[in-house]
């Protein structure tokens, strides 16, 4: 059913790319904690373009490896980049506070809870809701949050949409993304490649989240046999009361 | 228990030749009778015991890991709900469980109201059981602090300047509570000692107190008779039970069907949709930005939209209070003749109805933005909240209840 239902939102999203979902409302990243796959692919590409300036501070890499199906090497592989740093450490960015306070205004936030504060399609919206803004200092703006002073990091794979404005009430407003000037890949592609990250974002806010629906299961079994049997016993020791 | 019963011999004589062990027993449990005619709303009793114990102890776990330090609260929290090996369960259970035990309460208090359960003899039961909801609303209130989340803070900032707006001492009765001009590590650290200790306690010895008076006046019933009136000649009640087996294991049965819940809720929305894990807590406490919106957790709205409906700072805050406060007056101001709703008069069974449903409706504004519509909302239901308790006197001080005989015996459901 969830196939099938992202087979036909994949299949009408093209045909509404003008007026594509980041300008009206939120974007739909449909997570799914127990997708390792693509948590896998999203702790790499959150390591890859996000840690340089955010870290996730409240999160371990070793319990990544482990909830994950990664072993600590394959940790220290493919998502440790700094010398000196092991799997037993939390997740921290290679850019100081002081440098980004000097370079971009502000520290970088972490990333850590993000998902949990304002859920995982608020994320996913705000990934693909960049768009050219040659007012702004770094040249771009963002749909979720306006004058963002975060640049495109993801600029080289997704392109850079320019913003399409229209006349409402007498008011310029935005009402779509064209994108004139392509990245290293397809709308889909990019699509796929940010709910990766926000998967991995939103298992980061909360990783006991697969194991707490997993486990739910059993409770509820177990339970549910409980009921039977104290239904059970209640109605012999009750037989006699009228 | 039969051995005990036999009184002198063997181990459990020895022990009560020196400590009243089977007498409690009998007392309390299992020569204790109850009506036998008990309904779906009489198993919120026992279920709020419960929830009192699952909250100890997933407490009491808790404190084996949290921090109460401004720097370290927060991140503690999810040191819990990462590292500590089963601390995201300790932790669920027992945000779930601060929500379950509002729920239970105020559907136990609902069945007070619904059956009269607070009349002649139970005035002193209604009483400690209003206690015990003043006591379990503050240590709601100290434990919210203690994730130290955005809500945490600026739920704490908005309640203790509550105190503020009382003349005259206000502002040193505000500053005594926070015990510092702003809120800090010291109001961390007190609200967690009167969390973790203080509160406890009291919930604990008036519970004590409560279970006592019920079982000195004995449980009243859906219909409203006193059981007491209509004994076999071994001086038992005739629509009695024992509280053992009968209850216990209908109780037991009870249980399992709220577990279902609790587990329901606490494996698969633990956040409940935002109201009993609220969004901004997921932020650490920033003293320097106010969240766009402040909202109390949802078991204090109802109290949240009556302070907001009342233009005046002050006068607000007095109509939240008594909001409360009336309620230890309820035995007083109800002079009917009649316990339960089921032989009530017409006029009371609709003034409750509507009483019950200001309660919901006002709830459901304290969450939403206090403007226009809204604000006109809460004000009428504030109105019908407290005209509830006015028409309940002057319906049956004056006697204008038509009230239906009510029977000699109770009826089984």
């Amino acid at each position: 059913m969830k196939t099938f239902l992202m087979i036909l939102i994949l299949a009408l999203v093209p045909a509404l790319s003008a007026g594509a979902a980041p300008v009206n409302g939120k974007m739909s990243a449909d997570v799914d904690p127990h997708d390792k796959e693509s948590l896998q692919r999203g702790a790499q590409a959150f390591a890859n373009y996000c840690m340089a300036c955010h870290q996730a501070e409240l999160m371990r890499y070793n319990r990544v490896a482990r909830d994950l199906g990664l072993s600590d090497e394959d940790v220290e592989e493919f998502l440790i980049f700094m010398p000196g740093v092991q799997a037993v450490d939390v997740m921290r960015n290679a850019m100081t506070s002081e440098d980004a306070e000097d370079w971009f205004g502000v520290a970088a936030p972490d990333l850590t809870m993000t998902a949990r504060r304002h859920g995982p399609d608020w994320v996913y919206t705000f990934l693909n809701g960049f768009y050219r803004d040659e007012g702004r200092p770094l040249g771009v703006n963002n749909t979720v949050i306006s004058n963002v002073s975060m640049p495109h990091v993801l600029q080289e794979l997704q392109g850079l949409p320019d913003p399409v404005r229209e006349e409402v009430n007498g008011e310029e407003r935005l009402v779509g993304f064209e994108l004139n000037e392509a990245g290293m890949m397809s709308p889909a592609e990019y699509r796929r490649f940010t709910r990766d990250i926000t998967n991995f974002m939103d298992y980061m806010a909360e990783p006991v989240k697969a194991e707490r629906q997993r486990l739910g299961v059993y409770v509820l079994i177990f339970l549910f046999i409980l009921l039977g049997i104290t239904y059970l016993l209640k109605k012999e020791y009750w037989k006699d009361v009228h | 228990m039969s051995e005990t019963k036999t009184g002198s011999g063997g181990l459990m004589g020895w022990v009560d030749a020196r400590f009243p062990a089977t007498k409690l027993w009998n007392e309390h449990i299992g020569e204790y009778y109850a009506p036998k005619n008990f309904n779906f709303w009489y198993y919120f009793g026992s279920l709020a015991l419960v929830v009192l114990v699952i909250q100890i102890l997933s407490g009491i776990w808790l404190t084996m890991n949290y921090q109460p330090s401004a720097d370290r609260a927060f991140q503690s929290v999810e040191y819990i709900m990462r590292d500590v090996e089963w601390g995201w369960l300790m932790r669920y259970i027992h945000s779930t469980g601060a929500s379950a035990f509002f729920v239970v309460v105020y559907l136990h208090m609902a069945r007070a109201l619904l059956y009269g359960s607070y009349q002649k003899p139970r005035e002193l039961l209604w009483v400690f059981g209003v206690l015990i909801y003043l006591a379990l609303m503050a240590e709601a209130f100290f434990g919210y602090m203690l994730p130290w989340g955005q809500m945490s803070f600026w739920g704490a900032q908005v309640i203790i300047s509550l105190f503020g707006a009382i003349p005259v001492i206000g502002s040193d009765l505000a500053l005594w509570i926070r015990g510092d001009y702003v809120i800090s590590e010291i109001t961390l650290n007190r609200f967690f000692a009167l969390h973790v200790v203080g509160l406890p306690l009291a919930i604990i010895g008036l519970v004590v107190a409560h279970i006592l008076a019920l079982h000195e006046v004995g449980s009243n019933n859906p219909d409203g008779v006193e059981i007491k009136q209509n004994k076999a000649e071994d001086g038992t009640p005739k629509d009695g039970i024992r509280f053992h087996p009968y209850y216990t294991v209908k109780d037991t049965f009870g249980l399992v069907v709220f577990l279902i819940f609790f587990s329901i809720i606490l494996f698969y929305m633990p956040e409940f949709f935002g109201l009993f894990l609220e969004a901004p807590n997921f932020e650490p406490a920033n003293p320097q930005v106010t969240p766009d919106h402040i909202a109390p957790v949802w078991y204090f709205t109802p109290h949240y939209a009556m302070l907001r409906a009342i233009p005046d700072s002050f006068g607000g805050v007095v109509v939240m209070g008594a909001a409360v406060m009336i309620l230890f007056f309820l035995p007083w101001i109800d002079r009917g003749k009649v316990r339960s709703i089921r032989y009530r008069g017409l006029g009371y069974k609709v003034a409750l109805m509507l009483f019950f449903l200001s309660f919901v409706v006002l709830g459901y504004l304290g969450l939403q933005p206090a403007t226009g519509l809204y604000t006109m909302l809460a004000r009428i239901f504030t109105a019908i909240y407290f005209g509830y308790f006015l028409f309940l006197w002057v319906y049956t001080y004056f006697g204008l209840e038509k009230t239906r005989p009510v029977p000699e015996r109770v009826t089984m459901p």
